[in-house]
């Protein structure tokens, strides 16, 4: 299949290392994995802080953009949540009936990473490797926007090597929220404190979930503590092998030589096929 | 005053009642998330809450049948909200029952104190009642010089703490038992200094001061949860029987209610009895359940009025959006299951209503730009919609809110709007947005070993508890372009 990747905008500038494995994973399944470089973003933040005017042209960018597509994939909830039960209400709101329809199109062909593995593909073991004990956290809108149930963890449990360890109050909302963050500072830092608490309580030395963002959150707050247990994308975890390009995500890399040899280290295998 | 609509219904006036929030959410919240022992009494009450409603909601194999069902019949309802009110009206006025129509909180009060004064009493006794504490009706009674009892245990120990309650179900969930008896010993007449902080002796104190008020009050004030249109009945449900107390035992019966609480028929009564108690005290059905339409020779009150209040809530119906907000049936289960109210509690929210449906009943009520905080005051994680017995959509209506909230502001734009207006700009431009990614670049030079710890404001508020991520070397767009010897 020709798969339109919609890598979001947080991972394109913060977190390329999502999108690479994302393409990796696809390409190694078999897909062709296009890049349609005019994206930019879902126009997500915007929405939720309220800014719905300031949204609509990303919306309208989102359909040019995507359109063509036989199939959208994007390694988030949130932003696939965004495409799907936004979009179409917000332009129909604002008086664009006819970019609606579009939007509406488009909501039914873009697919949050694992949805797309389990019901797309109808893949629950993708060939991974990872050696790692790991522990999942399901994002809200992954869970109660699109409903992935367990189909995150139907992938995980077929990762060779990988320990699963479940997650204490796992469908509580680890306080990110978008600009919540920032608004909310004090209240979403009280519910990261538990989440992280909780996270620490498996003793997994990864943490992971559908989500950049969410992750970005937790894993600020669990560096912040100089704790021992870090985050990867779900897709980072996917596209790991043995052997295969990339490789397996290396773990054993100390804070000080992240530091200094940076990002090859922490990028992995995928600055490595970037030639830096 | 011209009979012709001219304009939008008005929304429920500020300087009188309980909705209109006197600090934003993020203030208030932080003065609550430091206070240990609301943390505690919050966190053990919504998990063993929350336990109980999941165990009683999984026994029905049709509660999402019912849960449409309860949506079906609020939205239905309220399609036709003036027609059941008019049918209730007559019906209550046939059975003997005075109907009086309020449009705000101020309205309703002189009504109520009216109705009292021309009793000759100067006391009343309560059920527990959201919308009387949503009118600021006990403040209204004391200016005419009329004492009002809060006869519900939890209301009765935030009345006598001079507080306000903080839960819709469990009014006093941020007080502990040392707590309460220090209050009963301080305002509760006639209690011994003995009194210990037992449940069982703190019940039984408060029960024989109740008892004295029930046996000497002439007049009660109540609430009601659902009002039935065809046979004008009015229906009240709760734990204690002290709300069957006040139904039953004095002369007069003042009730007041929300003109959202009318339903059309019984059959639609028993959808409602069956999601109300399991989504609110997790019980498969609730102690006491009184009904009652107009009034009896001889038994029970023989005076009945039913006040109908608006308040805001015609301006509600009018928001296509909003207006799901108006099927709520008060029963707490978004309160419970929500990770921001677990750990704030109600009294951040600054309104009779907390919660995720406080925080947008209440903007909703009063107009947003009144509590323009609230409606931002959730992270949007949904679990209120699910739990919720009528399928509230309330994360829909919060970013609802949120677009009301930004584009009915008149003020010079603030730096917020500045910024999203400047990065929609940037990222509807692919060109923008490449060179914008790769000028985060410049960001690697305030990290250390990978993170970095310190960001000027806003982004303050981040880097206060975590890191935040370095930038990396080359965004994923430069990566792609490269992947290939180039091609893109």
């Amino acid at each position: 299949m020709r798969v339109a990747l919609f890598v979001t905008c947080l991972a394109d500038t913060l977190f390329p290392r999502v999108g690479q494995a994302t393409t990796r994973l696809l390409e190694r399944l078999g897909h062709e994995v296009v890049f349609p470089p005019a994206q930019t973003c879902c126009g997500q933040m915007h929405i939720n802080t309220g800014y719905q005017r300031q949204a609509l042209p990303l919306v309208q960018h989102f359909a040019d953009v995507f359109e063509a597509a036989e199939a959208i994939v994007a390694p988030s909830g949130s932003c696939v949540g965004s495409v799907r039960h936004q979009h179409a209400s917000l332009a129909r709101r604002l008086g664009h009936p006819r970019l609606a329809e579009r939007s509406a199109a488009l909501a039914a062909k873009t697919f949050e990473l694992c949805e797309f593995l389990v019901d797309v593909l109808g893949v629950t073991d993708v060939g991974a490797y990872f050696p790692h004990r790991v522990t999942y956290h399901p994002t809200c809108h992954s869970l109660r926007m699109l409903r992935v149930a367990d189909k995150p963890l139907r992938l995980l449990r077929n990762v060779r090597g990988l320990e699963l360890t479940p997650l204490p109050d796992a469908e509580q909302c680890c306080g990110f929220g978008g600009t919540f963050a920032l608004k909310n500072s004090d209240t979403s830092t009280a519910m990261l404190a538990d989440k992280m608490g909780h996270v620490l309580s498996t003793r997994a030395e990864v943490l992971t979930a559908g989500d950049a963002s969410c992750l970005m959150h937790i894993g600020g707050g669990l560096t912040r503590l100089s704790a021992g247990t870090r985050t990867l994308h779900i897709a980072e975890i996917l596209a790991s092998t043995e052997s295969g390009p990339g490789g397996a995500v290396p773990l054993a890399v100390t804070a000080e030589k992240q530091g200094r040899v940076a990002p090859s280290a922490r990028n992995a295998g995928a600055d490595r096929e970037a030639g830096s | 005053m011209s009979k012709v609509f001219v304009g939008m219904p008005a929304h429920a006036p500020a300087g009188v009642g309980a909705l209109h929030a006197s600090e934003s959410f993020p203030a208030a919240a932080r003065t609550a998330l430091a206070d240990t022992q609301l943390r505690r009494n919050l966190g053990a009450a919504t998990t063993t809450i929350r336990a109980k409603r999941e165990a009683v909601v999984g026994e029905l194999a049709d509660w999402e049948q019912l849960r449409l069902a309860g949506q079906a019949i609020k939205a239905a309802t309220m399609a036709r909200l003036d027609e059941h009110l008019i049918r209730l009206e007559e019906e209550v006025t046939k059975r003997g029952g005075v109907v009086h129509w309020a449009r705000d909180a101020a309205e309703a009060n002189r009504i109520v104190t009216g109705l009292i004064q021309a009793t000759g009493a100067d006391e009343v006794i309560k059920v527990k009642s959201m919308v009387t504490q949503e009118i600021g009706l006990n403040e209204a009674l004391a200016e005419a010089g009329i004492a009002a009892w809060e006869t519900d245990l939890a209301e009765l120990i935030v009345q006598l703490g001079h507080d306000k309650p903080s839960h819709i179900l469990v009014p006093a969930i941020h007080r502990n038992r040392a707590e309460i008896r220090e209050i009963f010993l301080r305002e509760m007449p006639g209690v011994e200094a003995s009194l210990a902080d037992e449940p069982q002796e703190l019940a039984m104190a408060a029960r024989a001061h109740l008892r004295r008020k029930f046996l000497t009050a002439k007049v009660a004030v109540s609430g009601a949860n659902f009002a039935i249109a065809e046979t004008g009945t009015l229906v009240v449900v709760e734990s204690e029987g002290n709300g069957r107390m006040c139904l039953t035992l004095p002369d007069t019966l003042i009730t007041v209610m929300g003109i959202e609480k009318v339903i059309p028929s019984w059959t639609d009564l028993e959808v409602f009895l069956q999601l109300l108690p399991r989504s609110s005290t997790g019980e498969r059905m609730n102690p006491y359940t009184s009904m009652w339409a107009g009034i009896t020779e001889g038994d029970g009150p023989q005076e009945f009025h039913l006040v109908l209040l608006d308040n805001g809530r015609t301006a509600v119906l009018a928001d296509e959006v909003g207006r799901e907000a108006l099927h709520c049936i008060r029963c707490s289960a978004c309160l419970n299951v929500c990770p921001v109210y677990e750990r704030t509690g109600g009294h951040a929210y600054g309104s009779v209503y907390p919660g995720p449906i406080g925080a947008v009943l209440t903007p909703l009520l009063t107009g947003v730009l009144e509590n323009p905080s609230l409606p931002y005051a959730s992270t949007l994680c949904g679990a209120c919609f699910d739990a919720c017995p009528v399928r509230i959509d309330i994360p829909s209506i919060l970013v609802h809110l949120r677009a009301r909230s930004t584009e009915q502001t008149r003020k010079p734009p603030s730096a917020e709007a500045i910024a999203m207006t400047l990065a929609s700009w940037v990222m509807s431009s692919p060109r923008l947005f490449g060179w914008a990614g790769r000028a985060m670049r410049a960001g690697r030079l305030l990290a250390r070993r990978g993170r970095i710890r310190r960001l000027p404001p806003p982004l303050s508020a981040w880097t206060a508890a975590r890191d935040a991520p370095s930038p990396p070397r080359q965004t994923f767009r430069q990566w792609w372009r490269h992947r290939d010897g180039g091609t893109p």
